[in-house]
């Protein structure tokens, strides 16, 4: 498949992972800021490639992980209510609330449905005008101009009955979270490519000044990833920090000013919480005051809610790079994908599910090594 | 056979749609009977319209099996729950290396639903079952009231003959031995999916839907040392390798690059952030063969028309036993685990 297969190729893989295993003489660790380049990492068994000394930090980057316990709770209630149709991406089904998730929900009789777009969302609340429509809006900068289309159109074609519930979170306040955290271990970012398609990355010269850290806009196919590593790798061992853009084919500078403007529109900088990590200032984006009547928050009033974590998961160590996830002690007892206590567990690129699915076998491979006195 | 025409015969023209009394036992059960079941599966022992059929089977070993079926909607590219209902108990049977020989059919309707539609469904599985070599001998059918079904679930019963001496099963796998695709996968899944409310998509893509008997039957012919068959429906290749290499106490170690999928499978997949090796299949199989026979089984399989595209996609090993473990295009290395629940969509 044109663009897709070319960045897959077996050669050029092993020429890059050769080349990084030249020029690294010393450990480092990196993160990567996106959920989808972990997934990557895993999918294609990038981080097997690697120098020992690299030590790749999955990042924040994975909205299924960070979005607030509090935020999925009043989900599950406005999923509960009759006459609502709640419309999600398919992954934050299995999200566990404080005492369950949308699929269970679902089977208790609400009417939930999985859509690939908030527009498909927007369709459904004509089709049905006898039902309340609420759109799930969650997820960083790239998910964020389709949500506000979406909420825009609505407001256009005068649709009373659709709502989104937004919960968005924004890059750049992370990493600077992330680095001033008193327990960080990052020195370099891969950040992620397809949030800079659409903001561009102006934003990162600023951090890079402050924190004297590479920041590296890397995509998401194997060979992007590679070349994202090996870059910041070149950066880390000549001892510069810069912004570089390693995805040139997708991102610029400017980012796409029209998607820019249409977020500036309809949303507006709010502090938010991140699962796991806490309140980050300015994290996040809500509904602007023009586009509040949209809000499903603010349209149900969703009250009594009281969010209980599970006392036993350490995500948001987890999340910061700090706590490797089987060093929790409910990680493969307690914590398992069938039964997830944080969201790290839940997607496939949640950090913890990654470990649980490809640790087991690490641990029998080593096993399976002869041992050498 | 073009069934955009298609019309009752009387009198159940008299009813365009299933009405509760067609469930009640009553003249209305019997005209559906008489008028609709019996001319599509006509046989001697259906037209005997006892309480029970009374079959003659070969002495020796029979294979046992049922399956339900409830796919929205009822009809996609490439095939329909009728097609369906008859292949995937006719797949089942063949996959102990059984030869099927009968079906039942049980019909859960619901009140309101289309009697063309219906007669649509009927006809689709008479055709499959000729096709397979199977016929249906007893029947049964319900009707529930409006908004208690999705319009019409199948279930299906199926006898077949086990040849003698053979042993095929999922904890039969042994190292060493090789693991051979019959096709391409992920074709039903994501043709059901393109066609799937809010989330339809433009594509070209049909089903895979079909009766493996005859490809299993050729198989058997040139070799017995076929360990294990399995055909990939729900779950997908992912799922069925888990099982084998769980239920022999082996692991099993595939080749990403050797799977065969279809590239505007590839395509879809790739856009809506789902593997295909977790996507369903409905007539493709699995067979785990000694490896002294996997070039003779290949060779038959390719030979075979369902099985053009057969392909060795891995190795039976000692090593990390009840994992299936991929070697990824850029030459790492990932577990592949068993899905929890259904396949989601991803978010990015």
């Amino acid at each position: 498949m044109k663009y897709m297969n070319e960045f897959r190729d077996g050669a050029t893989a092993q020429r890059l992972a050769t080349e990084i295993r030249q020029i690294t003489t010393r450990p480092w660790a990196i993160m990567e800021v996106c959920g989808g380049q972990t997934h990557s990492i895993i999918r294609n068994g990038i981080d097997q490639l690697l120098p020992e000394e690299i030590e790749l930090i999955h990042g924040p980057g994975c909205p299924v992980c960070v979005t607030p316990l509090e935020l999925i709770d009043k989900a599950l209630a406005i999923a509960s209510l009759p006459g609502v149709m709640f419309c999600s991406f398919g992954d934050m089904l299995r999200v566990p609330g404080s005492s369950k998730d949308l699929f269970r929900v679902k089977s208790e009789g609400g009417d939930i449905r999985v859509v690939y777009s908030p527009l498909d969302a927007v369709t459904l609340a004509r089709k049905n005008p006898e039902k309340q429509v609420v759109f799930f809006g969650i997820g960083f900068e790239t998910t964020a101009p389709a949500n506000a289309m979406a909420v825009h159109l609505a407001r256009n074609l005068g649709l009373k009955n659709f709502s989104m519930l937004v919960s968005h979170v924004l890059v750049p306040p992370a990493l600077e979270a992330i680095m001033t955290s008193p327990i960080n271990r990052v020195q370099a970012f891969l950040a992620a490519g397809h949030v800079c398609s659409v903001m561009g990355y102006w934003q990162y010269p600023p951090i890079v000044d402050r924190f004297h850290i590479p920041i590296v806009i890397t995509g998401f196919e194997p060979l992007d990833v590679l070349e994202g590593i090996r870059r910041t790798v070149a950066q880390l061992e000549a001892g510069e920090s810069s912004v570089e853009n390693a995805y040139a084919r997708v991102c610029n500078f400017e980012g796409n000013k029209t998607a820019q403007k249409m977020l500036e529109e309809v949303f507006e900088v709010t502090d938010r919480a991140w699962r796991g990590v806490g309140t980050i200032p300015k994290s996040g984006w809500r509904l602007s005051p023009a586009y509040r009547e949209f809000d499903a928050e603010h349209r149900f009033q969703v009250s009594g809610i009281e969010t209980k974590e599970s006392p036993l998961c350490r995500a948001g160590e987890v999340l910061q790079g700090a706590l490797k996830p089987n060093q929790c002690e409910a990680f493969g007892k307690q914590c398992t994908p069938r039964n997830p206590l944080g969201a790290t567990m839940v997607s496939a690129e949640g950090a913890c599910a990654a470990y649980y699915n490809y640790g087991r076998f690490v641990t029998l491979e080593k096993a399976a090594q002869p041992v050498h006195a | 056979m073009n069934f955009d025409n298609w019309t009752c015969p009387l009198p159940l023209l008299d009813y365009p749609n299933i009405v509760i009394g067609h469930g009640g036992g009553g003249k209305l059960s019997a005209e559906l009977i008489e008028h609709l079941f019996l001319p599509a599966f006509r046989n001697d022992v259906l037209e005997n319209l006892g309480d029970s059929s009374v079959l003659n089977v070969p002495a020796g070993r029979l294979a046992f099996s049922t399956d339900s079926f409830v796919v929205k909607p009822l009809f996609f590219p490439g095939g329909s729950i009728g097609d369906l209902a008859v292949n995937g108990t006719v797949n089942d049977l063949a996959m102990s290396g059984a030869r099927p020989l009968f079906l039942s059919a049980g019909f859960i309707i619901e009140e309101g639903f289309s009697m063309s539609s219906l007669a649509q469904i009927v006809q689709r599985m008479a055709q499959a079952a000729q096709k397979a070599g199977v016929t249906v001998v007893t029947g049964d059918t319900k009707v529930v009231e409006m908004g208690h079904g999705d319009g019409c679930y199948i279930n299906t019963a199926g006898i077949g003959v086990m040849p003698e001496g053979l042993r095929i099963g999922p904890t039969l796998a042994r190292p060493g031995d090789v693991v051979i695709v019959s096709g391409s996968i992920g074709d039903h899944g994501m043709a059901i999916m393109s066609v799937r409310e809010s989330l339809e998509f433009e594509t070209t893509i049909e089903s895979d839907c079909a009766a493996l008997n005859t490809l299993v039957d050729a198989m058997l012919g040139v070799s017995r040392e076929i360990h294990v068959l399995r055909d990939p429906t729900r779950g997908g290749v992912a799922s069925s390798l888990n099982e084998i290499a769980g239920q022999s106490k082996v692991g099993i170690m595939i080749d990403e690059t050797k799977l065969p999928v279809k590239s505007d499978v590839h395509s879809a997949c790739e856009l809506l952030g789902l593997d295909p090796i977790y996507v369903a299949n409905e007539g493709k199989l699995i067979a785990i063969v000694s490896a002294p026979a996997a070039d003779a089984v290949l060779a038959c399989m390719r030979a075979h028309p369902l099985g053009r595209e057969a392909a060795i996609i891995g190795t039976v090993t000692e090593k990390h036993p009840g994992m299936l473990v991929a070697k990824t295009g850029i030459g790492g290395t990932r577990v592949i685990p068993m899905q929890i629940g259904e396949q989601l969509p991803r978010i990015c």
